[in-house]
């Protein structure tokens, strides 16, 4: 058995967000222009200098990541489409990384961005994927809200969790939201508007589920000398993993991917979960948060709910979590949504965070989900990142 | 002198002192129509497809396709159309001299017997009696057996009633064995015509033989005409007809426009 | 527990008719699988030949072993409700149209798990249920989850009816009351509860054996109607085709001839006139109205049934060219079925052995009774199904046709 190649000296750098809009008639070309545009220009580099690319679209189509090459003039000679959805960032973060320890590349721009028309969320549905357009999309839902509603109420009744857990964690997003500039959102969430709220697809109500906008956000992966060359805020990055399609056996998704790799996740960061200061979930609803909880090893299976209700969960909270709102109370701007976390993560471990700044971040974690293929969501991973 | 009859008569017609009394049905597909048993073949009923109508399919014009049998509607039979008239020459539609198209017409007013007997047969004595007040039917003449018939159609669209069916068939008049016979041998006539459908009664089947008006009629070259109207329209002497049929190459007979000429 | 079904309310005729609309209903070619097997009333699923596992969603390999010889085979569809959902939105405009709707997770003891639609009398999760395969009103495909024992109406649930077209409550024309098949049909329409049933004649003037049975019958009219006159069908169409929800037609000609047999074309001719161009003229006329009224309240135009006849998929030699209007006709059916697909009105294929008539009187036993093919075709309007073969000689020539028509074609032609 080949042990595991660690990430040593691979940075992540420049976090780069393109402001959201609920909706843009420009299209995902311009949200990817600007994301490179502004990497390129806080980094202080010309276009050559950024010779690897990957690209994480919805809305790009009939473009993929060789189409947006010519489309935005640059010449790489390492190139990815990362078609991952929620989990994109860390899979991109994980191949650029390969790439520069390889010397297939020395700056690798990673970036995620979808545009938002007002027909962008049902066209986009409409050709997600085989097994969504054969056995989901039939029954009505328009989307994953039915597949969310069915993992919700089995996880509720299986576990004990009640509405007012997950409302306590949309209550803490919302609150960490109202100090992120980017947010969509603008006003604070009570529990009691939480619980109130119009039913969607019960168990889910209106603020269980996410807003569709249009935005990007990207990173650069780099060596770290040359992040320190390039004098720019970087992250370490500790460890990354992934794993799809987990647990096909299980007959509804109770877990994925991160169960079966968080041992090694750790063991590669060579940190344990408790050393982690702050946890960015990718949270399409707030049930796949507690689920990553569980799955990371920062409580056990089924003790969700009871870790949901002993601690709290704003930047200045007993456990910080999704601390720029998440995309609950940020938005979801399609893949990027997939990149948002990690985004947010390397401002916290570069004390660019602002008023929601985690007091002392030496670590944190980021985790990606993504792709619901019919019942439930096939992409999972998760990278430990840590301040310099 | 004949130029002067015809001229006469276009004359006559324009003043109105001759008047054209039209003795046809119209064709439409609901106008009741022969059925035989089912397993026999069948004649075709009046059909009519609209081709176009000032529109897509011909912007400036209106027509249709049409089919029928030789046998709808108002319609001739020739003697080519029954099995004892099949061997005699000129005996088809299109062979028949045309002169035998324009014949004086005895119309034989059966109304009263027919209304109350369906069956009513019109027999030699019959006729014998009419001709006492009548005269003696000419050679070469239509007899036209007038029963107001066609009034349950014309007057009253009732096609159950014009059929006449029952369990044992169809009921409607028509001219026994000997009266046929009379007609052909002793009157030599052009044709017998009815106002029903089929020259024979509707229990026809059951004289001997079948269908008399047909077997003999046509067996000695003569025509028959079927499904007329308005013969209450006509005096019982004095009419002449004219009843040509389409020229069908080797037809059996046609629906035809069946006119006569009246004294006004 | 279900609401028995009730009488709905004359329509007020100065609101404008709901359009119609339809579920989403694109489907890859593999899940058109469970689509040919719902369209005879049948739930089957992938299953390895290889390892046995039971596939969903439908699939190329099997997800156990790989193995790419999958075979559709029946399921009992007994399973466990795992979880459930009530919609409240939607972006589908159907279901919009529709809210709120049931939803269920369903774990099927043969293994898979399965999205279904819910019947209302099914319990909360955790539950027993019965999974079963409907075509909804895109004519596709949807899995249905029953309560596992019988509940009373249990055919009047809101949801279960979109996937229906129950004669209850719903306007009928039968275009041939003259024989013994469309006496069956009319009495049977009629204890499946019709409203009104029009019953058509062709020569009015000969009455037929059972007319006054008929005309006795509350929900009976009578009316002339011969599918071989256009003018005839245009003026019925005109009279009462915008009321009709269900259309059967039953007007068939039927002569035991083949081609050496029968002198002339005349015989041929007819039954084409009445077997392929009656279909042809009763669907122009009375097809725009019926796709109009595709979602038109309960008592909607839903569905549109064809006489048709095994022998439409293999000629049957001794009455050869009356198979040969019947494939005809098939086909031309098949034309209907896409134009009323948008409406989401369905079309419904009968493909009978011999019926035990007039005209298959020198046929062998087995032949299907007139009152029985009534009850077939009945009960396929209440299960939604679109492809019907009803007794044991349509089921055996079926089966052989799909094993392997060339030998079919020679054992019709011994």
């Amino acid at each position: 058995m080949s042990a595991r190649r660690g990430y040593d000296g691979v940075a992540v750098a420049v976090p780069v967000t393109v402001p959201y809009v609920r909706y843009s008639v420009r299209s995902a070309h311009w949200w990817l222009a600007r994301a490179l545009g502004e990497l390129l220009e806080r980094a202080g580099l010309g276009k050559e200098a950024v010779d690897g690319l990957t690209v994480s679209s919805f809305t790009l189509a009939p473009d993929t990541a060789i189409g947006l090459t010519q489309h935005l003039g640059v010449s790489p000679r390492w190139l990815d489409h990362v078609p991952l959805g929620g989990a994109s960032g860390i899979v991109a973060l994980r191949r650029a990384a390969r790439a520069v320890q390889a010397g297939d590349a020395e700056i690798v721009a990673c970036v995620a961005g979808d545009t938002n028309h007002v027909d962008s969320f049902r066209l986009t549905l409409a050709n997600f994927s085989q097994f969504a357009r054969d056995a989901v999309y039939p029954y009505g839902a328009g989307g994953p809200n039915a597949s969310f509603a069915f993992l919700t109420a089995y996880y509720m009744r299986t576990y004990g969790a009640t509405r007012e857990d997950f409302g306590k964690l949309c209550v803490a997003q919302r609150a960490n939201a109202l100090k992120y500039p980017h947010a969509l959102f603008k006003k604070p969430l009570t529990l009691k508007e939480y619980l109130s709220a119009r039913p969607i697809a019960e168990p889910l109500h209106l603020f269980d589920c996410v807003m569709p906008c249009a935005g990007a956000e990207a990173f650069l992966v780099l060596a770290e000398e040359r992040a320190r060359a390039l004098d720019v805020p970087y992250a370490r990055v500790l460890g990354a993993v992934e794993r799809h399609n987990a647990f096909p056996s299980d007959p509804i998704q109770m877990r994925a991917g991160w169960a079966l790799e968080r041992d090694a996740l750790y063991a590669q960061a060579g940190v344990a979960a408790d050393e982690v200061d702050f946890v960015e979930t990718y949270d399409d609803y707030p049930v796949i948060s507690v689920m990553q909880l569980e799955d990371l090893g920062f409580c056990g299976k089924g003790e969700g709910p009871a870790f949901v209700r002993e601690n709290t969960f704003t930047h200045d909270g007993s456990f910080p979590l999704n601390t720029s709102g998440g995309q609950l109370s940020v938005g979801q701007a399609g893949a990027a949504g997939g990149f948002l976390g990690l985004v947010e993560a390397i401002r916290q471990l570069t004390g660019a965070a602002g008023d929601r700044q985690v007091a002392g971040a030496k670590v944190g974690l980021a985790s990606g989900f993504g792709m619901i293929n019919f019942d439930r969501g096939l992409g999972s991973g998760a990278a430990i990142l840590a301040a310099p | 002198m004949s130029a002067a009859t015809l001229t006469k008569l276009v004359a006559d017609l324009a003043a109105g002192r001759v008047r054209v009394v039209d003795l046809t049905q119209t064709l439409a597909p609901e106008f009741p129509q022969i059925s035989l048993p089912p397993e026999l073949g069948q004649c075709w009923p009046f059909r009519i497809e609209e081709v176009s109508r000032y529109d897509e399919r011909g912007p400036a014009w209106y027509w249709n396709n049409f089919s029928c049998g030789e046998h709808t509607g108002t319609h001739f039979d020739t003697p080519i159309h029954w099995v004892s008239g099949k061997d005699l020459p000129n005996n088809a539609v299109d062979t028949i001299p045309a002169e035998h198209f324009i014949g004086p017409a005895c119309v034989l007013d059966c109304s009263k017997e027919a209304a109350a007997d369906a069956d009513f047969l019109l027999t030699v004595a019959w006729i014998k009696k009419w001709e006492k007040k009548h005269g003696r039917i000419p050679r070469g003449a239509w007899v036209l057996m007038r029963t107001d018939w066609s009034k349950t159609w014309t007057e009253r669209r009732d096609a159950v009633a014009y059929q006449n069916y029952d369990e044992t068939g169809q009921h409607t008049p028509g001219p026994d064995v000997d009266a046929v016979k009379f007609l052909v041998a002793e009157r030599d006539v052009l044709g017998f015509g009815t106002e029903s459908i089929g020259t024979d009664a509707g229990q026809a089947y059951h004289l001997r033989p079948p269908y008399p008006c047909h077997y003999y009629m046509h067996g000695a070259g003569r025509y028959g005409l079927q499904c007329l109207t308005n013969l209450d329209q006509l005096p019982p002497t004095g009419a002449v007809v004219f009843a040509a049929p389409l020229k069908i190459r080797n037809g059996s007979g046609s629906p035809l426009r069946v006119l006569a000429l009246t004294p006004a | 527990m279900t609401q028995a079904l009730t009488r709905p309310k004359r329509k007020n005729p100065v609101l404008r008719t709901r359009l119609p609309t339809l579920p989403p209903g694109a489907r890859s070619r593999i899940a058109l699988g469970l689509t040919a097997a719902a369209a005879e009333g049948r739930f089957a699923l992938q299953v390895c030949r290889d390892c046995g596992a039971v596939q969903y969603p439908p699939r190329e390999a099997c997800h156990a072993c790989l193995s790419v010889r999958l075979e559709w085979r029946a399921q009992d569809g007994a399973g466990e409700l795992l979880a459930d959902t009530v919609l409240h939105h939607s972006n589908d405009l159907f279901f919009r149209e529709r809210l709120p709707w049931r939803l269920g997770l369903v774990r099927l003891d043969a293994g898979p798990a399965v999205v279904a639609h819910l019947h209302g009398d099914v319990r909360p999760a955790p539950a027993r249920v019965r999974v079963t395969a409907r075509l909804d009103r895109a004519g596709q495909a949807v899995v249905v989850a029953l309560p596992d024992k019988e509940t009373p109406h249990m055919a009047d649930d809101r949801a279960l009816r979109e996937f229906a077209c129950d004669p209850k409550f719903r306007k009928i024309l039968v275009t041939d009351g003259k024989t013994a098949v469309g006496q069956a049909l009319v009495k049977a329409l009629a204890a499946a509860g019709a409203d009104l049933i029009w019953v058509g004649h062709t020569e009015p003037w000969k009455k037929f054996a059972g007319f006054d049975a008929l005309a006795e019958l509350p929900q009976v009219t009578l009316l002339p109607l011969d599918v071989t006159d256009s003018k005839s069908v245009r003026e019925i169409a005109a009279e009462i085709g915008g009321k009709v929800d269900i259309l059967v037609n039953n007007a068939e000609y039927h002569r035991a001839f083949g081609i050496g047999n029968r002198a002339g074309i005349e015989t041929a001719r007819a039954e084409m006139d009445v077997n392929y161009f009656g279909l042809l003229r009763l669907a122009q006329e009375f097809g725009p109205a019926m796709r109009s009224r595709g979602a038109d309240g309960q008592s909607s135009a839903v569905a549109w049934v064809n006489l048709v006849s095994i022998y439409a998929l293999a000629n049957f030699p001794p009455h050869g060219t009356f198979s040969a209007s019947k494939a005809a006709a098939h086909s031309l059916a098949q034309c209907l079925r896409a134009e009323m697909r948008p409406a989401g009105v369905r079309v419904v294929n009968v493909f009978p052995g011999p019926i035990d008539d007039e005209w298959n009187q020198l046929m062998l036993p087995p032949k299907v009774a007139p009152e029985a093919l009534a009850r077939a075709i009945v009960q396929a309007l209440r299960d939604g199904v679109e492809d019907v073969y009803p007794g044991d000689v349509a089921q055996e020539w079926l089966e052989r046709w799909r094993e392997n028509p060339k030998a079919l074609e020679r054992e019709l032609a011994a």
